[in-house]
């Protein structure tokens, strides 16, 4: 039961509305930023407000949501969250991948595969992959529609240059449709192939910024590199300590006083399904 | 074993029982009441409902003890709460001119029709802790005192309420020395709380930012024109404290209607302008305008709403007062406090990704210089 004193998901239907018109703008143009209206919500800017826009502009009575942080439904704001929509809705919410309809996310994507039908709503600090090289909005703008990226290209290039390597470990930009280069929120890099052609809907919202961008599924999204110097994602040379995963992005966990550490998977979900698998024992 | 930071929904809930006690404080002391906030705290009220875009004293006291005194939180209690009220109308622009003044000084001319009315300012106190107010109750021999206020609360009343004082600004520019104001115009302005922010913005949306941007930014930019840092060469032509009539116009009646009347603080400032291509040298103006009683607001506003159009009148644009981009986008305080304060949320993931970059970079130059040695 949804809480009678709000509209159902919070805001207006009117705003719902115009957050769903610039939607279907930024499906249309994969990877494009679209400003919109963005509202002032009872949660903090910077605190998930514009992927929590989107999830209410979205969510409908048969949907079932998941809200993740960092690949886990229980971190505090994940659970903050998780109790606004189903207080503001009272929409069925999961903690398993496979039955959510919305995933709800910051930082991660989640190890299992999604599927057809499935939409992973990202919360957006910073939208402008441009921004840290060219703060001015009205000049990164430019760029991006004369598909001007040299900038890019070149921090990029002098990175490999002093360090041996690209310092983008999280949030590493990416081309969409071989058109618009994208950041794809603070994931770790670990994550970002699964954003290529993935079976998904992937929507972005930038609350704070107020612009929300989109890639539609089955869609290419590359991730930025040079022939001589492929993109890698991390590996560990452990495995999760919980479930035996060695493909998962993991989790350093300092354990004692003297800096023991463990390793266990980001994501809760998937390691709590192959912890069941394996025997039922937590 | 570690069992991945489990139990968050119950540790939420805690950190809000005890911060309801600490809001609430000793027990045996009596509890702050919406009313007392609105009426002796009235100078925080006039700065949440300024910066919170919504003239509601209620509401901005609640909002005031609700977050313990910290107007910034308040601030944005009282923005979420706007966010899900309708738009009903539009209302007419508010006429200073017709203001019930309450205070009203110029700092560009000794005297001027209608008079300096200094009003309730703390300009010309001492600024001495009086140690009186430390008990509760006012000593009741003032009554005296208070009698005198009140008939010269009359006097003011009887002189001020029903002339209208016209602003300094149109009053004593027979000369035409200092620059026209804009004439209104049948555009709607853009309402920044409906759509985002378009750069380059006009003044409309400028002002409506500024209007809502926070006071310590402002004061700061402001200052720093004064320092040097954008020069506008500023003098306060006129500020002026009072109440105006809010007046729509509903479509079925055709006419104007006042719907209330609320209490504004409004702050002209004239710079001086040595002139350009286009213009002769004259005097420019900055804006400034508050709700409730916010002078110093109201100032600050009129600095840096003058120092932004450095780029209109032909100046260089060379700090940061006069960069629209950078001022528009840092001054909301709901904005700036939500960002800086959401890197208490956990940021592991990201945090993991780096060691490992670190661990690498490491290896790597271990190794290099191994060779190197060799």
């Amino acid at each position: 039961m949804s809480d009678p004193d709000y509209n159902f998901a919070y805001l207006d239907e009117q705003t719902k509305r115009m957050i769903r018109r610039s939607l279907l703008k930024a499906v249309a143009i994969p990877g494009y930023q679209v400003p919109f209206g963005s509202r002032e919500m009872p949660m903090p800017y910077g605190w998930g407000t514009g992927g929590i826009q989107l999830t209410a502009s979205l969510i409908g009575l048969d949907d079932t949501l998941k809200v993740i942080d960092q690949g886990s439904d229980d971190t505090t704001n994940a659970v903050s969250i998780r109790k606004f929509f189903r207080r503001t809705t009272g929409v069925a919410t999961t903690e398993k991948t496979t039955e959510a309809t919305l995933i709800q996310t910051r930082h991660r994507i989640p190890e299992t595969p999604l599927q057809k039908g499935q939409i992973l709503i990202y919360q957006v600090p910073i939208p402008d992959p441009l921004s840290f090289l060219e703060p001015r909005e009205t000049e990164a703008r430019k760029m991006h529609a004369l598909s001007e990226y040299g900038i890019m290209h070149t921090k990029l290039y002098e990175d490999i240059a002093h360090y041996g390597a690209i310092l983008h470990t999280y949030d590493y930009p990416v081309m969409v449709n071989d058109r618009y280069v994208m950041r794809p929120s603070p994931i770790p890099k670990f994550d970002n192939p699964k954003m290529d052609n993935m079976h998904a809907l992937q929507v972005f919202g930038a609350g704070r910024e107020k612009r929300i961008y989109a890639v539609p599924p089955y869609t290419k999204v590359k991730s930025l590199d040079f022939e001589d110097h492929p993109f890698e994602v991390q590996r560990w040379e452990n495995s999760c300590a919980l479930c035996g995963a060695d493909n998962t992005f993991l989790d350093e966990i300092v354990v004692d006083d003297h800096g023991e550490r463990l390793f266990a998977c980001a994501d809760s979900d998937y390691c709590q399904t192959r912890q069941a698998e394996q025997g039922g024992q937590r | 074993m570690y069992v991945a930071v489990k139990g968050g929904e119950k540790a939420i809930d805690e950190a809000h029982a005890l911060l309801a006690e600490r809001r609430r404080g000793e027990q045996s002391l009596a509890e702050l009441t919406v009313e007392q906030i609105e009426q002796q705290l009235s100078l925080s009220v006039s700065r949440v409902m300024t910066e919170g875009s919504c003239y509601d004293p209620s509401l901005a006291a609640l909002a005031i003890k609700q977050a313990q005194g910290d107007l910034v939180e308040a601030i944005f209690l009282l923005r979420a709460y706007r966010t899900t009220l309708p738009r009903l109308a539009t209302t007419e622009p508010i006429d200073t001119a017709n203001m019930h003044i309450k205070r009203r000084i110029s700092a560009t001319f000794k005297d001027l029709p209608g008079g300096q009315i200094l009003g309730p300012t703390y300009d010309y106190t001492h600024r001495l802790l009086d140690f009186k107010l430390m008990v509760a109750e006012q000593d009741t021999s003032d009554k005296g005192l208070s009698a005198e206020l009140e008939i010269l609360n009359e006097q003011m009343d009887s002189e001020t309420s029903e002339a209208v004082i016209p602003r300094v600004m149109d009053l004593l520019n027979q000369e035409g020395l200092i620059e026209k104001e804009q004439p209104i115009d049948d555009i709607p302005v853009d309402d920044i709380t409906r759509e985002a922010i378009k750069l380059p913005a006009d003044r409309d949306v400028r002002l409506q930012n500024l209007a809502r941007g926070d006071e310590g930014f402002l004061l700061a930019l402001g200052y720093a024109t004064q320092r040097g840092y954008g020069h506008t060469h500023p003098f306060a032509g006129e500020i002026r404290l009072g109440d105006v009539e809010v007046e729509i116009t509903p479509p079925e009646l055709g006419f104007s209607i006042c719907i209330g009347e609320i209490e504004v603080t409004e702050c002209e400032m004239v710079n001086q302008f040595k002139g350009s291509k286009d213009k002769p040298p004259q005097f420019t103006r900055g804006y400034g305008l508050t709700f409730g009683y916010s002078e110093r607001k109201a100032m600050a506003m009129a600095l840096v709403d003058r120092a932004l159009r450095a780029e209109e009148l032909g100046e260089p644009v060379k700090s940061a007062a006069q960069d629209p981009e950078f001022v528009l986008m840092h001054s909301d305080n709901v904005e700036a406090s939500g960002f800086v304060q959401h890197l208490k949320l956990p940021h592991y993931v990201d945090f993991q990704s780096e060691l490992e970059l670190i661990r690498k970079l490491r290896a790597n130059d271990s190794a290099d210089n191994k060779e190197t040695t060799e």
